[in-house]
């Protein structure tokens, strides 16, 4: 059952893509205005605070959110246009 | 009706609901007793991975280690919740639609290899120990606390509970156990995070109440917390004091580990299908983030309230007096903890007053001459109390402080329970019937399941009368375990065409650094005062043994790609089965075999 053709290397290729998107603003939010950018952010203030602040508590987990059911339902959409679904 | 009563009362009727949850759906099958018959709804599925998830460490320790140390301790926050979009993109559709019941069934058929499976088995089963010894640690905090005992003995009554609980079903019992204890830990975690944020803020949301303004100065709520702790000598609350490098591996380990331990994989193998294995992923962080959003606020408006207790007129004026934590019955909780030995403080000027403030700060040194102080007299406050003494500092109403006993004994035992779950199938599945004793019958290899069992819970409570570290310390070494071996392996073994001598070499190579790492700076076996290097001077780079599994990750996959280049490919059929698993057409139900 293992797909070989054209049309299963496409799927791969453009899940590697959507991952690869997703992967990005996963690190920017945590890792990027979290953290690593925070200072670069500070002159916006959240709440007593500065924004990265905010990324590091909250922010981040809140990206994460979309990031994964963007993902299903992106992927949901994939397999069906591929017609790799399950039946 | 006095508080230890109503303590019991609650946490006598959660556990009646678990227990008659666990009865009614008792595993028949080892099928049921591993996966649950694959028949979970995807949000169901979700609650119960949150449960499993949120362990000690998050309910009792994190907020605890977020307001002692305030912004840096961030990374537990994201690595712990980040963790979850690499499962979702990287590993539970994959594993899904492998279709087998457990993460080393994966290694070893990929790797086309018994010794990588055998090897995965061993790194899991270290990784998961090293977790429950974290759990225990919070399973002594909280029994301690509501059977108003010693730490020890709440350890020690603690674990025969655990043992009992866990023996009782297997993953079906433990699914809907789950739920149900989902839904009393995160109403015990956020009611008293509304209580307190309405006190502090008016905001009734915990999550907004943090960024928000305090009541009483009209200032907002984090500068007002800011000013009163580096009035103390303390850091600023919402400062990077730490140093990056570790921050970043710390956060980074978390979340590699996060994707690397059986419990929570596990948790994708028990849904219908691909595509709802990306929806639960999903779905648990969802119910995730109800916790860890409040987390923050819990940590922020705890220290604020602790800090304000000992300087009841602000920090210029005069410390609280012993006389008014004998009497005053907002300062009760003091009393209950101190017989835990958790909580400790000592009049050592012999002013009739308790100062509370940061002696190692310079120029709190000064002052304390000045004034006549001799030292910080809050001798002993333990970072895992915080959560469970929250209400009570807050003078919360007493079913208040009933409820988040429950939570706590809830957040701890269901998370150990799905670990010794994972312990024991693979010790009973994949080291007995995958390699020592294939032909072992189901009623043997049900009867090393539950050996298995007991055999960890009894290592877990030993190392844990003396743990390496805090309950969520502890537990992020062994988020470091797993990231160092198993998260590398999956990933590759689904996106690249790594052969098996690559595999076996990767994993043995992340793995042991990381366990030297650990050992040789928290005691080797994690017994104490064996260790040759101290977090505070750590042997490489600097970087700490918490933040060392995203090292361990990288050593991982170097070494096999290398290995790998330079042996043979993998043959055809296995390529195949890469190829199949990276497409969703054809998941069926999975087979044991």
């Amino acid at each position: 059952m293992a797909d070989h053709t054209s049309s299963g290397e496409a799927y791969w290729k453009a899940n590697l893509r959507i991952i690869i998107i997703s992967l990005i603003i996963w690190a920017l939010c945590s890792f990027g205005f979290g953290i690593l950018l925070r200072p670069a952010l500070s002159g916006i203030s959240v709440g007593g605070t500065d924004l990265g602040f905010w990324f590091a508590q909250q922010g981040s987990i809140l990206v994460f959110l979309v990031l994964i059911f963007f993902y299903a339902f992106r992927m949901n959409k994939l397999d069906q246009e591929h017609g790799v679904d399950e039946e | 009706m006095d508080q230890f009563t109503i303590n019991l009362l609650f946490v006598g009727a959660s556990f009646a609901i678990y227990i008659g949850i666990a009865i009614w759906a008792r595993a028949g099958s080892t099928s049921e007793f591993y996966a649950a018959g694959r028949g979970v709804h995807p949000v169901t599925n979700g609650m119960a991975t949150a449960a499993d998830w949120m362990s000690a460490a998050s309910f009792l320790s994190m907020a605890g280690l977020i307001a002692f140390t305030g912004y840096d301790n961030s990374a537990y926050l994201m690595g712990w919740t980040g963790g979850y979009v690499l499962l979702a993109l990287l590993l539970a559709p994959y594993l899904r639609k492998f279709g087998k019941f457990t993460v080393s069934e994966f290694i070893g058929d990929r790797f086309y290899s018994p010794s990588a499976r055998l090897v995965a088995v061993l790194c899991l089963i270290i990784a998961s120990i090293t977790y429950v010894i974290g759990q225990m640690t919070g399973v002594g905090v909280a029994f301690g606390r509501f059977l108003e005992v010693d730490t020890t003995t709440g350890l020690l009554i603690g674990a025969v509970i655990v043992f009992a609980y866990a023996v009782f079903g297997g993953m079906k019992g433990v699914t809907y156990t789950q739920v149900a204890q989902y839904v009393v830990l995160i109403l015990a975690y956020t009611i008293p995070a509304i209580f307190i944020s309405l006190q502090l803020t008016g905001n009734p949301i915990p999550a907004l109440g943090l960024f928000g303004s305090d009541t009483a100065t009209g200032e907002p709520l984090l500068q007002t917390l800011d000013a009163i702790v580096t009035d103390l000598g303390f850091n600023q609350y919402t400062a990077h004091n730490g140093d990056t490098l570790n921050m970043v591996l710390f956060t980074l380990s978390l979340m590699i580990g996060t994707a690397g331990l059986p419990h929570v994989i596990m948790r994708f193998f028990t849904v219908p299908k691909v595509a709802d294995a990306r929806w639960s992923a999903g779905w648990a962080l969802v119910f995730i983030a109800l916790l860890y959003l409040t987390a923050p606020a819990v940590g922020a408006m705890a220290r604020l309230n602790i800090t304000q207790q000992f300087w009841p007129e602000g920090t210029d004026g005069p410390a609280v007096t012993i006389e008014q934590i004998e009497t005053d019955p907002a300062y009760d909780w003091m009393a209950t903890w101190q017989q835990t030995g958790m909580l400790g403080w000592e009049d050592k000027n012999g002013d009739g007053r308790i100062q509370y403030y940061n002696e190692k700060s310079p120029a709190m040194q000064e002052k304390a001459t000045a004034e006549g102080w001799t030292g910080n007299e809050l001798t002993n406050f333990n970072n895992d109390i915080l959560v469970l003494a929250n209400p009570e500092i807050a003078n919360l109403p007493s079913w208040v402080i009933g409820l988040v006993a429950a939570g706590g004994l809830a957040a701890a035992l269901s998370t150990a329970a799905g670990l010794l779950l994972a312990i024991s199938s693979a010790v009973s599945h994949d080291l007995m019937k995958g390699q020592l004793t294939p032909n072992i019958s189901e009623k043997g290899e049900l009867l090393a399941a539950r050996i298995a069992m007991a055999v960890s819970i009894a290592v877990a409570t030993w190392l844990g009368l003396n743990p390496p570290g805090f309950a969520a310390q502890t537990v992020a070494l062994a988020f470091g375990l797993a990231a160092a071996s198993i998260f590398p392996v999956l990933m590759m073994g689904i996106f690249t065409k790594v052969n098996n001598k690559g595999a076996v070499a990767g994993m043995l190579a992340g793995f042991i650094v990381t366990l030297l790492y650990i050992f040789l700076h928290k005691g080797w076996f994690f017994i104490p005062d064996t260790n040759s290097y101290t977090d505070a001077d750590p042997l490489f780079l600097g970087i700490k043994s918490t933040s060392f599994g995203a090292v361990g990750a990288v050593i991982n996959f170097t070494v096999a790609f290398v290995v790998s280049s330079m042996t043979k490919p993998i043959p055809a059929e296995i390529s195949e089965l890469v190829e199949s698993v990276r497409i969703p057409r054809g998941a069926g139900v999975a087979q044991d075999h």
